[in-house]
């Protein structure tokens, strides 16, 4: 069976290709159907429950802004740094990756080394030391939002490289006098196709709730954008009063990771990678 | 006097979602008390699986059908439970890899003890002491040292006298050796040969010996059974196999093995083709590709086991190398 | 197994005054002093606030004098609690976190494990994919995602345990947040037991246990576990870090006075010297938790305390 075959047959994967998409769907399209924006405030529907009135379809928050337009833009903010930051660290680790594998020797062992230690650092603290010397910043979000996850795409391309490179097609390159970069981005890389997909799959979760944690703490996205990460900070604190203002955004970003994460683990045993 | 261990017409198979594997077509035999029978056969045979079955030790995924009787009682099919009461005790299986087949983490000691807690009301301090004589018995040096060793410190050899060992604490009355010398250095080969010689003098308890070398058996068994694409092919004593095999495939096994008296051959002799694959359906004897005897009815009517020349022996063949 | 364990430590105590050099000097080194958000001060009183804090000293001095202070286990003043000394919100914080951090950590280890091994056990059954499916679940969603669904409903709705709030001594307060901890980790352990069960079933050591005619629950308790639990125990340094992380928001929705509140202040506040201490005492428990980890490995593994 292919890898298509293999994934088409897990309905677990199927169903969360289908979500995942709905919801992008939803994101992109939905506020065509909807008067509300995200910043018109309805004085007259304070904290109002989801309902027909006003088209307040998920309700309104305390300050009368329309939840449903708010969760959708909260959406697009949350995939589009997500994705941005994903395209970020993929490039990062993908090259470093690629450039350890292929090279070897000291300076293979030194850039593993120097991914092991960072490995065991917890990110946030990081973020945290670098918000209290820098201040926030819209540059410093993209920047620690994308060492998320360069770490392990780093891993495994360095893995996959080493086992293409004893590969007879790349001596016949070395012999044909290509320099070791042309190898390198025309013959290395291309092969790691399979393994890259599944880890990036695996990835663009890990970066949305990175940066949503980010952006609960106060730290990420700044007023006036808002991700879904902000949107549920603010509902925490309404829990009581206006629960549906937690509920709404959390689960639209409960339900964004975990199709993301029940795809990229189809993803894996479809293209049957194994982590070296 | 019930036979240790009866099997009747025993199949076993691994349904796929690609296609069934038949490890055992078709099988039976029997093992008498205090009898040594050597199982014969290449990978793919069907020779491990027959007891795999026996000692309950199928993957999950098994399907089985037939019969096996140990001392008179089945035990096919049998709840772990009930299994776990002969198991180890009075039926006992050594397997071929040592370097793997002992557990890292815990001395040999309790690995050894733990046989006879588990089978008998002894306590931990009375079985370590069994098990201390039962390592000179199988004759490992310095066998109090050893006791407190982890299984990585021993050798193949030595290894392989620990789960020998092992499967001797609880007086079995048929003890299982699957390929116990193929891991082995050929030194250390003749040794176990000589140490399954000796326990069987001494402890007059039936044993299996499976292995793909005619040799190997040939020093010890009673009895011979050929096994050849998950059947049993020929069956009988061990001289007269050995001096006049009836199946071709047994003749062809039998000249394989170098002789060291005899004339220097310009290559060594073996088997044309390969073995049949479990997967395949039976057309005919499993034997016609290969065999020199072959002819068209060979590869349409499978032969049925039947007893020639004599009595005592069996043969599946329609064309014995006697007719 | 003494000697491994002092090998490893000597190696830690390096890492850890590395951690504490750089901290020091990046944040010497950052833009604008921690005063400059204020309203601009006359220069007398900031060269007063300057003296009283030590930063009128070169930066080599204020190093030493840093690093003396710490080994008498004083980091320093608050620069934005200005009643407090950081060490003094450590000492009030850190139980608080140390327990629902440690709590998170065991009911993960004891509730992930059972539920690994249970699953394959049933390997392909109906209970094998619902518990999986769970696990992905847990896995997925994040702390600050659950926690307050959890307090919806079981606080809101339910009223059964109180929503946030904390009274010393109190248990129901921690019961939440102690869950929203806990369940990341215990999927990822549950999946890792699950996985490394099925891979030691099939082993030969394994077929020899069940030839022995040894019952099931001793073969898996005596020759399948610890074997098993081996990569749960390289899991556990990550599993820390990701409940330290997750204590962050999760003492911040619940409003827990644990230092993982303080933290997330500091950062917001551009209070040095509490991040710098934060970022210590975190740093070592990382560490230790490496140590302690090394060892749980040599136990599990004879093989490694003579030294591969």
């Amino acid at each position: 069976m292919s890898a298509a075959e293999r994934l088409r047959s897990n309905p677990g994967a199927v169903c969360a290709l289908a979500i995942i998409v709905a919801l992008i769907s939803l994101a992109l399209v939905g506020p065509l159907f909807n008067p509300n924006n995200i910043e018109s405030l309805d004085w007259a529907h304070v904290a109002a429950e989801p309902g027909v009135i006003g088209a307040h379809w998920f309700g309104t928050d305390r300050l009368g802004r329309d939840l449903f337009a708010r969760t959708l833009e909260g959406t697009r903010v949350s995939l589009a740094v997500g994705l941005a930051a994903s395209a970020i660290s993929l490039g990062v680790g993908i090259s470093y990756g690629a450039v350890a594998g292929y090279v070897g020797g000291r300076t293979d062992h030194l850039m593993m080394r120097f991914i092991e230690v960072l490995s065991g650092l917890p990110l946030i603290f990081f973020v945290i030391f670098l918000t209290v010397i820098f201040g926030r910043s819209q540059y410093l979000l993209f920047l620690t939002i994308g060492a998320v996850g360069w770490l392990t795409m780093a891993r495994i391309v360095r893995g996959q490289t080493l086992s293409i490179r004893q590969r007879e097609f790349i001596e016949a390159a070395v012999a044909s006098g290509a320099g070791s970069a042309r190898i390198i981005f025309k013959h290395v890389i291309p092969n790691l196709l399979g393994p890259v997909i599944v880890y990036a799959t695996l990835t663009v979760p890990q970066i949305i709730l990175f940066e949503s944690f980010l952006s609960f703490l106060g730290l990420g996205v700044q007023e006036p954008h808002s991700s879904l990460g902000t949107l549920i900070a603010e509902g925490a604190g309404e829990m009581e009063a206006a629960p549906w203002i937690l509920v709404v955004p959390g689960s639209f970003l409960a339900l964004l990771l975990l199709c993301m994460n029940i795809l990229g683990d189809g993803l894996r045993d479809a293209l049957d990678v194994k982590e070296r | 006097m019930t036979p240790a261990l009866t099997i009747e017409k025993l199949a076993v198979q691994f349904p796929q979602r690609t296609g069934t594997i038949f490890a055992v077509r078709e099988a039976s035999l029997s093992v008498q008390a205090a009898e040594c029978v050597g199982i014969v056969g290449e990978s793919g045979s069907g020779k491990t699986q027959i007891f795999m079955a026996a000692m309950g030790l199928l993957a999950a995924a098994a399907r089985t059908d037939g019969s096996v009787r140990f001392e008179g009682r089945e035990i096919l099919g049998s709840p772990p439970a009930e299994l776990n009461r002969i198991r180890g005790s009075k039926l006992t299986m050594v397997f071929q890899d040592p370097m793997t087949s002992l557990t890292p983490h815990l001395r040999i000691g309790i690995q050894l003890a733990e046989v006879l807690v588990s089978h008998s009301q002894m306590s931990w301090h009375d079985a370590e002491r069994a098990a201390l004589r039962i390592l000179e018995r199988v004759r490992v040096p310095e066998p109090k040292r050893r006791l407190r060793q982890y299984p990585h410190e021993l050798s193949g050899g030595m290894r392989q006298r620990v789960m020998i060992g092992m499967s001797l604490l609880c007086e079995p009355s048929l003890l299982i050796a699957d390929e116990p010398t193929t891991a082995l250095d050929v030194t250390v080969q003749a040794h176990i040969i000589d140490l399954f010689r000796a326990m069987r003098e001494e402890l007059r308890m039936a044993i299996v010996l499976i292995s793909h070398d005619l040799g190997v058996v040939a020093g010890l068994a009673d009895r011979i059974i050929v096994m050849y694409g998950g059947r049993v092919v020929e069956s009988g004593r061990a001289r007269h196999i050995l001096q006049r095999a009836e199946h071709p495939y047994t003749a062809g096994l039998l000249k394989c093995i170098p002789d060291l008296k005899g004339p220097r051959l310009e290559r060594m002799p073996s088997l044309a083709g390969q073995a049949p694959s479990p997967c395949s359906i039976e057309r005919g004897c499993a034997f016609a590709a290969r065999c020199p005897r072959a002819d068209a009815r060979c590869r349409v009517e499978r032969p049925l086991l039947r007893e020639f020349p004599a009595a005592a022996h069996q043969v599946a063949c329609h064309f014995p190398l006697s007719s | 197994m003494t000697r491994y364990f002092f090998k490893r430590l000597a190696g830690a105590i390096p890492t850890l005054f590395i951690i504490i050099t750089a901290a020091f000097f990046l944040i010497r080194a950052a833009p604008g002093g921690p005063f400059d958000q204020e309203q601009a001060l006359p220069p007398e009183i900031l060269a007063n606030l300057q003296s009283a804090y030590g930063l009128d000293l070169p930066v080599w001095a204020q190093y030493g004098r840093y690093l003396r202070a710490l080994a008498h286990g004083d980091f320093g003043p608050s620069f934005k609690y200005k009643d407090f000394t950081v060490t003094e919100l450590i000492e009030q914080g850190f139980p608080v976190t140390l327990q629902i951090g440690t709590a998170a950590l065991m009911l993960a280890l004891a509730f992930g494990i059972p539920l690994g091994m249970f699953a394959a056990l049933h390997h392909n059954s109906a209970a094998d994919y619902a518990a999986m499916s769970l696990a992905v679940v847990g896995i997925a969603i994040p702390s600050f995602v659950v926690l307050p669904f959890l307090g919806l409903f079981f606080g809101i709705y339910l009223h059964w345990l109180p929503v946030a709030g904390w009274e010393p001594g109190s248990i129901r307060h921690l019961v939440l947040p102690v869950i929203a901890l806990c369940l990341p980790p215990l999927s990822i352990i549950a999946r890792m037991t699950r996985a490394s069960m099925l891979e030691i079933l099939r082993t030969h050591f394994i077929r020899t246990a069940f030839a022995k005619g040894l019952a099931l629950h001793v073969v898996l308790l005596r020759h399948a576990l610890r074997p098993a639990l081996l990569p749960v125990a390289g899991y556990l340094a990550p599993a820390v870090a990701s409940i330290m992380t997750g204590s962050l928001v999760v003492e911040s929705i619940a409003g827990l006075p644990g230092i993982g509140r303080y933290l997330v202040q500091g950062a917001l506040n551009r209070d040095y010297t509490l991040v710098m201490g934060m970022v210590i005492i975190y740093s070592t428990l990382l560490i230790a938790m490496g140590l302690v980890v090394d060892l749980i490995y040599a136990w599990l593994d004879p093989r490694i305390r003579f030294g591969r």
